[in-house]
């Protein structure tokens, strides 16, 4: 057997550090990633006739940035690289990708699935209006495009993304109305001790926090969204909550970036056929995987945030643990000590993630809590009240259930924002477990699939 | 353990289950429904939603025609709206010898009141404008249709409980024997149901119930594979199908009245009945990105938005079991509609019923009968 053929997918911090890991064992992987130019979410690359510097586009992640970057560029020659390539599909062996409007299928011996995660959303009254954005949304029409969604911008949702986006907001000279995190600060205390894991990375939110402040931006914890006011025809006006104290109080603007921490894109595990689990801690579905991002299926790994939300820093690690699962399993050489000591690293990772879990956890509560007028599924248009109907008049206690009688999470994004709201909402209504309810069946393709996409013919 | 007792046990809840389930109580019998997920969760809650009756089999016409008459009055009797939509049903071709074929359908199926008009090039295209230039010939059924496969089963289901039937979801059937006078269905949680009729309308999975009563049926399980487009403005009008030269490039699609456009063909793919779920072969989703324009060149402009497929029973003669057992007094069959029972699912529920409760029925099946493939052997025995 000459050697094994490895497909990585994502060009972030995970999937570089994977190609570097199997490219120094003589391998050549293919890195398939859906955006233009490497780097993924957090260390998104400018386009080339941008010249911000590294300070003013990752802040004190900017080392970091730089770092990978130039591991990625010392790869080039080394690995085959495929960038604007939509990973659309995996059956039978064989990656589908689609680029300029050609579908190929690559076989493969192993694939490692670095696929990022996405923001958590929890609806909200009247977050269909034009301007509503996900936290990433904002933060990628700041980088990429040195663009504010908006004139004046509400932040509110909870978790670490929230501070850094309205912070780089606040830097790159944008008008942040206000800061509204939906965890309450005792939260944040007694996660203290988890989160000091890592105390550099503690220390820097503590400072967004702070930075926050001092430029006068309101900054509230323990809030309840109530309401996203506008209109169909203007977009959002302004955002309505409760303060801790039960107070009403109402912010002006004309965009808001919400999100709930991050939740793994985790289509390609699930059409890899992975076995899921229900994970307590967060309330959500997640693969199966065993040591160093092997999943139930042999041959598919998965390694950064599309395995679990570690973030950045232990994505790099996941990256190399899963590339030297990788080698492992197919008779590498791999040293034992190499993986110890990631392994180690990456176990003081995952006790700071559960800190962040504790200290911003995902606001369950406002799902069963959300008027029926609200939109939950803003593709197709499904209110609290037509899920809840759907529930209790037609019997429906299951997610795929739900989505077949009332379309909830059937539209272009299949479920991957209102999913886990939905479930949340289905499980209160029909009095059941969230586990019970079970998660949307993933189908092709990941991404809308333009019908002009044509096979290669090799 | 007690046992539930009832006239009939229906196994399998698909559209066939449910609707006999409806029909049997109706007319006044007791009737357990025993289904292992929920009720039209396979075949019958994932297929196209063709409602049509153009294309069909002469001799299954009868049938189809008793089964629009209850699609019509779909709200009335099951109380929900199932999106039916009957915006007429046509068929493209592309050459003198489809034109040909359609021709000889439309005369031999004349008298069953499809209302079929051949259309040629010029109206064709003055009608349906959107159609590619290579399409020169059609057939137009104007009544026919499709309605919303997700919704169809689940509500002859809930209906069928309102009418007295007793239906047991998650409940998966271990073992179906016949005790003396009665019909005796065990389940995986130790349950015990009784009655001296039993129908079997489990699908593609009716074979394994059939062989264990001596009588299997030459059936395998394919999935037939769908996607469908993102909503566009409601345009397209009719469901229609595209004659092909092979099975690849087989397309045919229907637009809901929120604007999604559902796309078939490309093939099926092999089905495993135990895995429970059928999945789609990505090479089946491109050769419909192929065919699809060559029917409606603007395909090219939409995006497919997700797909998916079912489990499906086809027979080596495209032909259902349906009615009686050749063996077992008080054992009946529906199964195995080879990738045509949406349509039919409430006339077979309806035709089942009658059968079950009056020993006849007035709707020709006997061609459907699962002694058709009983062997000498098995006879002998």
């Amino acid at each position: 057997m000459g050697q094994p053929r490895v497909i990585i997918i994502g060009a972030g911090p995970a999937g570089v550090r994977c190609a570097e890991t199997l490219v120094a064992a003589g391998l050549r992987p293919i890195v398939v990633d859906e955006n233009r130019r490497d780097g993924g979410q957090i260390y998104r690359r400018q386009p080339d006739n941008f010249t911000r510097p590294y300070d003013k586009l990752y802040g004190t992640e900017a080392e970091r940035a730089q770092a990978l970057h130039a591991s990625f560029d010392a790869l080039r020659g080394k690995v085959d690289y495929m960038p604007e390539t939509l990973a659309w599909n995996i059956f039978g062996g064989k990656l589908h990708v689609v680029r300029d409007q050609r579908s190929r299928s690559l076989p493969y011996d192993a694939l490692v699935i670095c696929s990022g995660a996405t923001d958590r959303l929890m609806p909200v009254k009247g977050w269909h209006y034009a301007g509503t954005y996900s936290l990433g949304a904002a933060q990628i029409a700041l980088k990429a495009q040195a663009c504010s969604i908006g004139r004046r911008v509400v932040f509110m949702g909870t978790g670490p993304l929230l501070y850094l986006v309205a912070s780089q907001y606040v830097k790159a000279g944008a008008d942040v109305a206000a800061v509204l995190d939906t965890s309450p600060l005792m939260r944040r205390l007694a996660a203290l001790p988890k989160l000091l894991a890592r105390p550099a990375v503690l220390r820097n939110g503590l400072a967004l926090v702070s930075y926050l402040k001092r430029a006068g931006v309101q900054v509230l914890t323990g809030i309840t969204p109530v309401e996203i006011t506008g209109s169909a025809e203007d977009g959002v006006r302004g955002v309505v909550i409760r303060d801790n104290r039960g107070h009403e109080r109402s912010f002006e603007c004309d965009a808001v970036g919400m999100g709930y921490h991050l939740r793994p894109e985790t289509q390609l595990a699930d059409l890899a056929r992975c076995t899921f689990r229900f994970d307590h801690e967060t309330r959500q579905w997640l693969p199966e995987v065993g040591e160093d991002g092997r999943t139930s299926v042999p041959g598919v790994y998965l390694a950064g945030d599309g395995m679990k939300v570690l973030g950045a820093d232990a994505a790099e690690i996941g990256g190399r643990l899963a590339a030297l699962a990788v080698l492992k399993d197919f008779k590498f050489m791999v040293s034992d000590d190499e993986l110890q000591g990631l392994r180690a690293e990456q176990a003081k990772m995952d006790r700071f993630r559960r800190g962040l879990a504790q200290a911003f956890p995902w606001p369950a509560q406002q799902a069963a809590a959300l008027p029926d007028d609200a939109v939950v599924c803003r593709c197709e248009v499904v209110t609290a009240g037509d899920l809840r109907r759907t529930v209790r008049e037609m019997g429906a206690q299951e997610a795929n259930r739900a989505k077949a009688l009332c379309r909830v999470g059937m539209g272009r994004c299949q479920g991957r924002y209102c999913g886990h709201a939905g479930a949340e909402i289905i499980a209160h209504a029909a009095g059941v477990p969230l586990e019970q309810v079970g998660r949307l069946r993933g189908q092709a393709p990941v991404k809308p699939l333009s019908m002009a996409v044509r096979e290669e013919v090799e | 353990m007690s046992a539930l007792k009832a006239d009939v046990i229906i196994v399998g809840g698909g559209i066939m289950g449910a609707s006999s389930a409806f029909f049997l109580r109706q007319r006044g019998l007791s009737v357990i429904l025993l289904e292992r997920g929920l009720i039209g969760q396979q075949a019958s809650g994932v297929n196209f939603g063709n409602t049509r009756r153009m294309g069909r089999p002469i001799e299954q016409l009868p049938l189809s025609n008793r089964s629009r008459e209850i699609w019509l009055k779909f709200k009335e009797l099951f109380g929900t709206d199932v999106e039916l939509l009957l915006n007429g049903h046509l068929r493209a071709g592309f050459t003198p010898a489809h034109e040909e074929r359609m021709v000889k359908y439309a005369e031999e199926a004349k008298s069953f009141g499809i209302g079929m008009q051949m259309l040629g090039t010029k109206t064709l295209h003055e009608r349906f404008p959107y159609l590619a230039p290579e399409i020169t010939t059609g057939c137009y059924a104007p009544h026919d249709g499709h309605a919303n496969p997700r919704l169809a089963a689940p509500a002859i289901g809930r209906a069928a409980v309102r009418a007295g039937a007793q239906v047991f979801e998650n409940t998966e059937m271990t073992s179906l024997e016949k005790d003396g006078g009665d019909f005796v269905a065990t389940t995986a949680d130790g349950r015990i149901f009784r009655a001296p009729v039993a129908l079997v309308t489990a699908g593609a999975w009716g074979n394994r119930i059939s062989t264990h009563f001596g009588e299997p049926v030459p059936m395998i399980a394919k999935s037939p594979q769908m996607c469908v487009t993102e909503p566009v403005p409601y345009a397209i009008g009719p469901t229609i199908g595209a004659i092909a030269e092979t099975f690849e490039q087989v397309v045919y699609f229907r637009q809901v009245a929120r604007g999604n456009i559902v796309i078939g063909g490309g093939g099926h793919e092999p089905a495993d009945i135990d895995k429970r779920r059928a999945y789609v072969n990505p090479a089946r989703t491109l050769y419909k990105l192929k065919s699809a324009p060559r029917v409606m060149p603007a395909f090219d402009h939409l995006h497919i938005i997700r797909v998916w497929g079912g489990i499906e029973g086809y027979m080596d003669d495209s032909r259902p079991a349906m009615g009686p057992s050749a063996r077992v007094p008080g054992l009946f069959y529906a199964f195995g509609f080879s990738g045509e029972g949406f349509q039919l699912g409430p006339g077979v529920g309806e035709v089942m019923a009658e059968l079950i409760a009056t020993g006849a029925t007035s709707t020709p099946i006997e061609c459907y009968h699962i002694g058709r493939f009983a062997t000498p052997v098995a006879n002998a025995a």
